[in-house]
């Protein structure tokens, strides 16, 4: 599995369902508390991220790959199937809703000189906290693909596009669909997982890399008959509280 | 604590959240599925299945369990 398209896809979506927040959460700090200290504590994020993936992306190219599809592979999976179920139990309940400004306790605008350290650290760990995913996913579907660079490309245009989006249009970013986004990625973590972790323990694919396909079609299925379910149950749970209520 | 403590934890507590998360379950289930999936391949029996069933069964459960979560916390 070298292909680069599959890579970029899914480190960019992976990546931008993280930037969301990370960019919610700088330009939440950002516009309560002031733009100096913030940019400068959302840099100093962005200087550690970029530190832990040269340093993790170097360690994890020179392990065998067999072993390292199975690690990242059975970490994919398990980080894609708790979005997956989050995608589909949020996707059913409110459908594709956005996610709300980050209100920071503290918010007043900093007019004096010198950093505000308040708006540094939020901004700092919002980068940091939401990157370290961004991080994760960038570096370990890079080295399992044998596409690092692919990889960083996929996950630095998330950033650089919904940083843009944000910078540009604050009220379009908290109304980008995360629930959907969440659970698409979700998909398509698990998808990748299931494929490379048993790969990773020598299993054969029939078909051989197209089973990603079939995969992929299997989750969608099983999404939609999930949000279904849940949809159906939920509107049966309605009636149910209505009657109660005329009955009383 | 000093900072290197607060550190360690912190990052103990990213790798608790990244693989616990809300539901433990999801956790334990990959890891059976793929010990499963490691004995039967190692008794040559085909094996490629085990992981999408583990996916479909888990994520019902969990989608299940999340829902009796959110109903416990409104009671």
């Amino acid at each position: 599995m070298n292909a680069i398209a599959p890579v970029l896809i899914i480190t960019f979506l992976a990546s931008a369902v993280e930037a969301i927040e990370m960019v919610t959460i700088v330009v939440g700090v950002g516009a309560t508390r002031g733009w100096r200290s913030t940019l400068i504590g959302a840099s100093a994020g962005f200087a550690v991220l970029a530190a832990i993936v040269a340093v993790f992306g170097v360690a994890l190219s020179a392990v065998p790959i067999g072993p390292l599809r199975l690690v990242i592979g059975a970490l994919l999976l398990i980080f894609g199937l708790q979005w997956f179920r989050k995608g589909v139990v949020r996707v059913a309940a409110r459908g594709l809703a956005g996610i709300q400004v980050v209100a920071t306790q503290d918010a007043e605008i900093w007019t004096e000189d010198g950093v505000d350290w308040t708006a540094f650290v939020l901004a700092f760990k919002g980068v940091l906290l939401e990157g370290l995913e961004i991080a994760f996913v960038v570096v370990s579907v890079g080295a399992s693909a044998g596409q690092l660079g692919a990889a960083v490309i996929g996950g630095g245009a998330a950033l650089v596009v919904v940083g843009v989006l944000g910078a540009a249009l604050v009220r379009v970013v908290v109304r980008i669909p995360r629930s959907f986004l969440q659970l698409v990625v979700g998909i398509l973590l698990c998808t990748f997982g299931s494929f490379w972790a048993p790969e990773g323990l020598g299993v054969s694919w029939p078909g051989g890399d197209t089973a990603i396909l079939g995969l992929l079609a299997l989750y969608v299925l099983a999404a939609a008959t999930n949000i279904a379910i849940e949809r159906r149950g939920a509107h049966r749970g309605t009636i149910n509280v209505s009657l109660r209520g005329v009955t009383r | 604590m000093s900072r290197v403590g607060s550190w360690v934890i912190g990052f103990g507590r990213f790798w608790y959240r990244f693989i616990i998360g809300d539901d433990w379950i999801v956790a334990v289930a990959v890891a059976v599925g793929l010990a499963v999936t490691a004995w039967l391949n190692a008794a040559h029996v085909a094996a490629w299945w085990v992981i999408p069933l583990v996916v479909i069964v888990t994520l019902r459960l969990s989608v299940q369990r999340s829902k009796r979560a959110r109903k416990l916390v409104i009671q």
